[in-house]
């Protein structure tokens, strides 16, 4: 008997009909190439048994992943921090993060003793009741799609009545978002960490009062009510990670940027509460290169293409900063689908400046919202179809191409070049 | 206003009324004046500032229930912004800012919130969220053409005789009230439940503002419309089909 099969036999019979029977839509859905399969597999198998959530992550060490920006990327690097422990993790890597992916993740590793989950910042207090966490990770909080996302005071709000509700559970959470320290400030046992916070135009009012916020550098408090922001053991320092014991080590990750150092060392907070030294972890998180697309490196017609992934104003801030300098003309590739959201007033939240006098092309759906943004900016561009033609704009001035796109843009071009990992 | 001040676009609480791309009408205003050759400058006034009385366009942009509330009691006590639209400034709010303007609002458990009575509407909460484009037939007296943008509130709007609707809806919900209105205006105070950013969209709503403030407008040069009439033109026929 393998693990696998050990660890379905403790479940009900019920959840394992359901189990099996979800498992076998995924492979179907695969196999019709729609997608990885783990959510129509969760679905099916959460309707046979809706609690089966609970009963999958029963005797499981659960981390629960959440934030705004950073889910999917601290999600892989949590699994590479884990790796010390041995043994499968299960961990739903494609982004599925409602509780239907969640499901799915745990369905597929029944094995797994340790599972890492990216969940959806809105179903934070049904899975942390669900899944009874052993780690909640909060990353960041700030506006993003607008028209199906909730308010984010709320959020807030709810993250913290349902923290305050767990009390086994460590948070590990960013000691310099307010919004995010209000709310891990309701449980029992919290790891803070100063992972720092780019975009704070989401933040310059308590989430307790409402009093604008004093704010010197990554410090912050409220004159009215006293919230402030906690005292960290853990801390991004430029590129080196400070631990507990004050050993101040460089990162040197292979992902770039500073959104991404930042998510490493709430990976190795989480790795502490598992037990796993940070050197270990460390050496795990220098080997990931990309996650799910992002961030690859592609050569198309003998231009290297690099796609950045961002969602939403702090991520389209973080991403610009990440930008090779000039010449490396940048596409900017804008879509307002559903997942995308379907608004594309956020663009005007993003300051363009920074790019002026840079080989800027401008690509996608909604295209003409990013130009008309991008003119008041006063950043010249030019407006592109597809990919190549940016290619063939870009071989004129440069041998590579930087390429930032919102979600179903992303996804676009990622297809057209061949579904680069 | 004098000629040699410039037009001053007073940003009302960006710290907590900037939910949604709110810079984007602030930005409009300002890049359309000095296309003009108008001193302009933006002054971003936060939530523990004192509101210039000296504005010439005040804008408010949106925010979530507890911002919203908030932001009104500090306004009521403040009274820069009552000073101001009273001697004639130019006032321009969407949606939470919309509701504020008004005589109250549903607030955080929907209780209803004492707004700042400068606009002659009343607002409460729908039992169904406005999510999606928008296009509405702009108050022939105004002359700013058909109103493209996009909602996202769950607000119920009603109109006080003193109040008029800024445009009539073809497409979306708008005030929500059964009427078929979207926004109001009265005097030079104006709202809106429009994002896209409503000014970005409809820039003759932006020289309608401009106008109200500053006088008859010099036309800009056409190329410098070109991008902003042809996103107008795309959104419009994009719901149209």
């Amino acid at each position: 008997m393998n693990d696998n099969t050990r660890h379905r036999s403790r479940l009900p019979i019920r959840a394992r009909v359901a189990t099996t029977v979800g498992g076998a839509a995924a492979t179907v859905s695969r196999l019709a190439g729609k997608g990885d399969g783990s959510v129509i597999g969760g679905v099916i198998s959460l309707r046979l048994a809706p609690d089966l959530l609970s009963q999958l992550a029963a005797g499981r060490q659960v981390v629960l992943v959440t934030g705004t920006n950073g889910k999917t990327t601290t999600t892989k690097l949590i699994t590479a921090a884990l790796a010390p422990l041995g043994g499968e993790i299960a961990s739903n890597i494609y982004g599925a993060n409602m509780e239907a992916g969640l499901t799915s993740a745990l369905t597929r590793a029944p094995g797994a003793r340790v599972a890492v989950l990216e969940t959806d910042e809105k179903y934070i207090p049904a899975m942390v009741r669900a899944t009874r966490p052993k780690v909640v990770v909060l990353l960041n909080l700030s506006r993003d799609q607008m028209d199906r996302a909730a308010e984010i005071w709320l959020l807030a709000r709810r993250w913290r009545e349902a923290l305050g509700n767990a009390p086994d559970c460590r948070v590990v959470a960013n000691a310099d978002d307010p919004l995010v320290a209000w709310a891990a400030s309701s449980a029992r046992q919290v790891t803070w960490v100063a992972a720092g916070q780019r975009w704070r135009e989401d933040s310059w009012c308590c989430p307790n009062c409402g009093a604008h916020l004093q704010r010197e550098g990554d410090d912050w408090s409220c004159r009215e009510c006293g919230l402030r922001r906690p005292p960290v053991s853990w801390m991004l320092y430029g590129d080196e990670v400070i631990d507990p014991a004050g050993r101040a080590t460089t990162l040197d990750l292979a992902l770039p940027g500073r959104a991404n150092r930042s998510n490493a060392v709430i990976a190795l907070a989480v790795a502490e509460a598992f037990g796993v030294h940070a050197g270990q972890a460390l050496r795990e998180l220098r080997q990931v290169t990309s996650v799910a697309g992002r961030y690859t490196q592609v050569s198309r017609r003998g231009c290297d293409v690099r796609l950045l992934l961002a969602k939403n104003p702090a991520g389209w801030l973080e991403a610009l900063d990440v930008i090779a300098p000039p010449p490396a003309p940048v596409l900017l590739s804008v879509n307002a689908q559903g997942p995308d959201g379907r608004d594309t007033s956020w663009l005007w939240d993003v300051d363009f400046r920074r790019l002026r006098g840079r080989n800027v092309l401008v690509g996608g759906e909604r295209r003409l919202d990013l130009a008309v943004r991008l003119e008041a900016d006063e950043v010249a561009f030019k407006l592109v179809d597809d990919i190549d033609e940016a290619i063939d704009a870009a071989r004129a001035v440069a041998p590579n191409l930087e390429v930032l796109a919102n979600y179903t843009a992303f996804q676009q071009y990622r297809v057209a070049l061949g579904r680069v990992q | 206003m004098s000629p040699t001040r410039p037009l001053r676009l007073t940003w009302v609480y960006p710290d907590l009324l900037s939910t949604y791309g709110d810079r984007g009408n602030a930005l409009v205003l300002e890049r359309r004046a000095r296309l003009r050759g108008l001193p302009v400058e933006i002054v971003e006034v936060n939530s523990d500032q004192r509101v210039p009385r000296d504005g010439d366009i005040y804008l408010m942009g949106g925010g979530e229930d507890l911002p919203q509330t908030l932001a009104t009691r500090r306004l009521l006590a403040d009274g820069g912004l009552h000073e101001a639209a009273g001697r004639g400034a130019v006032v321009f709010a969407v949606c939470a800012g919309f509701q504020m303007l008004g005589a109250e609002f549903g607030g955080a458990d929907d209780a209803p919130v004492q707004g700042l009575g400068l606009l002659d509407i009343r607002s409460g909460r729908g039992e169904q969220r406005a999510v999606g484009e928008v296009v509405a037939d702009v108050d022939p007296r105004l002359n700013v053409g058909q109103l493209t943008g996009f909602e996202n509130h769950q607000g119920v709007t009603r109109l006080g005789p003193n109040a008029r609707p800024l445009a009539r809806v073809s497409l979306g919900t708008g005030n929500g009230g059964g009427d078929g209105t979207e926004g109001a205006y009265q005097g030079r105070v104006l709202g809106t439940y429009l994002h896209g950013p409503a000014l970005v969209r409809n820039p003759g709503l932006a020289d309608l503002l401009l106008y109200w403030a500053a006088g008859p407008l010099p036309p800009l040069p056409p190329q410098a419309e070109d991008l902003a009439s042809r996103l107008r033109a795309e959104r419009l026929a994009a719901v149209a089909r």
